[in-house]
């Protein structure tokens, strides 16, 4: 069964967003979804290149408050 | 073919280490395979409780100036070289130490931590590895 998996990267500088992602991303199993949330600017744009890098699904990209939250399906 | 970054760690600076890990770190975030040759300088931050010994590459100032730069790093929140070395190895990046420093510098293989190194080797290895990377850089 698919399970929502949830990453809190919030005061996280670089790589740390990046890295704490990947990791989820090899735990995770096909169908489960990641939830990340951060306020690391760069990351905001860079998760979603990973994402495409490593042909996975962006769900969503959203700006909640003074932080972002990215939604991956794996 | 997998996209891979070779990196080369002569240096044994602090900044630069830092450098080296986090487009390691990144690479691997991105999906792709790493290999890191430490080498000269670089190989004596492999030697056990090294990693964050070296001097800044610049501003040193006899120590001064990385105790300031680590206070400004830790304020801004940067994860510890020793921590993204664990997130190296977690993510599956591949650590090569160069034979020939070892010679040079004196170094044994049971003075360097040899549970994060993948292999000893000549540049050979390197080569090998780094024509089949999309990225190579020298640090």
């Amino acid at each position: 069964m698919s399970k929502e998996i949830k990453v809190n990267c919030m005061g996280e500088n670089c790589p740390v967003p990046l890295v704490e992602t990947r990791k989820a991303i090899n735990e995770a199993k096909v169908g489960d979804i990641l939830i990340i949330t951060g306020d690391h600017a760069a990351s905001k744009k860079e998760i979603p290149m990973a994402v495409e890098a490593m042909d996975l699904e962006l769900i969503s990209v959203k700006d909640i408050d003074d932080y972002w939250e990215i939604k991956i399906g794996v | 073919m997998k996209d891979k970054t070779t990196l080369i760690v002569e240096s044994g600076d602090y900044d630069k280490l830092y450098s080296a890990f986090i487009i390691a770190n990144g690479s691997l975030a991105m999906g792709m395979d790493v290999s890191m040759y430490f080498t000269f300088w670089g190989l004596n931050r492999l030697k056990k409780g090294k990693l964050d010994k070296g001097p800044l590459s610049k501003m040193n100032f006899l120590g001064l100036g990385k105790i300031f730069m680590k206070w400004k790093m830790k304020k801004a929140n940067v994860r510890s070289l020793e921590k993204m070395l664990d997130d190296f190895i977690q993510l599956g990046g591949k650590i090569f130490a160069c034979d020939m420093t070892m010679d040079i510098l004196g170094i044994k293989k049971e003075d360097l931590r040899e549970e994060v190194i993948t292999d000893f080797c000549a540049v050979g290895t390197y080569v090998k590895e780094a024509r089949e990377s999309e990225i190579t850089l020298y640090i």
